[in-house]
C-alpha cells in the first residue's frame, strides 16, 4: 500500500473532524479523473466518514493502511 | 450538484462558540452528504455574524462557563479551525445560505449590511419554514 502512487498527497495529520473530510472533497473535485488522492489523517471520525464519503460518491477507495499513528488513505476519482 | 431529494435545515439559536461549533459541523457532515443546506439564525445566533464579530467571539454557555476559557485554550492549542472558519469551508464546498432571521435584525436594528458576507439574505419565517418544509432533516440548536 505504501507504494501506491498518488497524483495528490493532503497531509491533514492534526488537523480535526471534519477537516481531513473536508480538505479531500475539495482536492478530489479539483483533480482529474483517474486521479489518485492520498490524505494522511489521525483524526478518528475521518477513518470512518472518508470511506463511506468514496462509496457515496462512487470513487475508488484504493486503500487505508494505518502507519505510525495516523492512517494513508488513498482514494481514486472515478469521474 | 447535490442530491436534490435531501436537504438540511437547521434553527441556530444559542451564539456562544460551544453552540456554534455544532452548526459548523453538522453543515460540513451534511455537505459531505451531497446535502444542501439552509440556516437560520434567529437571536442570539445571530450576533456572532455581525460584521467584525465571527472572531471575537468569546463566550461559552452558561451552564459550562467554567470550563470556557479551558476549552478555547485546548482549542487554540490544538490548532482547531473557529467554527467561523469551519462554516465558511463547508460554504465553499458544498451550498449552503445562512439566512438571517428578519424578526430579530427589525429588533436589533440590523440590515444586510450589518453582516459578515457569510449571511446571504434576512428572511421572514415564513421562508424558512417553507425551505425546512421541504427539507430531510431540520434540526434546533438552542
Amino acid at each position: 500500500m505504501s507504494d501506491v502512487q498518488a497524483t495528490k498527497e493532503i497531509d491533514a495529520r492534526g488537523s480535526f473532524c471534519p477537516g481531513p473530510m473536508m480538505e479531500l472533497i475539495r482536492v478530489v473535485r479539483s483533480s482529474e479523473v483517474g486521479d489518485v488522492v492520498a490524505v494522511l489523517s489521525n483524526d478518528q471520525g475521518s477513518r470512518r466518514d472518508i470511506p463511506t464519503w468514496v462509496e457515496k460518491a462512487k470513487h475508488e477507495l484504493v486503500g487505508i493502511e494505518t502507519l505510525d499513528g495516523y492512517d494513508r488513505i488513498v482514494v481514486k476519482k472515478l469521474h | 450538484m447535490a442530491d436534490e431529494n435531501r436537504k438540511l435545515a437547521m434553527v441556530v439559536f444559542g451564539g456562544t462558540v460551544d453552540k456554534l461549533y455544532p452548526a459548523a459541523i453538522m453543515a460540513s457532515g451534511a455537505v459531505m452528504n451531497d446535502m444542501d443546506v439552509d440556516i437560520f439564525i434567529t437571536f442570539w445566533g445571530m450576533m456572532p455574524f455581525r460584521k467584525g464579530a465571527p472572531y471575537q467571539l468569546q463566550s461559552v454557555s452558561k451552564d459550562h462557563e467554567e470550563m470556557g476559557a479551558a476549552m478555547m485554550h485546548a482549542m487554540q492549542e490544538k490548532k482547531v479551525p473557529s467554527w467561523y472558519d469551519t462554516l465558511q469551508q463547508a460554504k465553499e464546498i458544498g451550498n449552503v445560505h445562512v439566512h438571517a432571521c428578519a424578526m430579530t435584525a427589525d429588533l436589533f436594528g440590523l440590515g444586510q449590511d450589518d453582516f459578515e458576507p457569510i449571511v446571504d439574505d434576512i428572511i421572514g419565517v415564513g421562508e424558512f419554514i417553507d425551505m425546512a418544509a421541504s427539507a430531510t432533516t431540520t434540526m434546533y440548536l438552542g
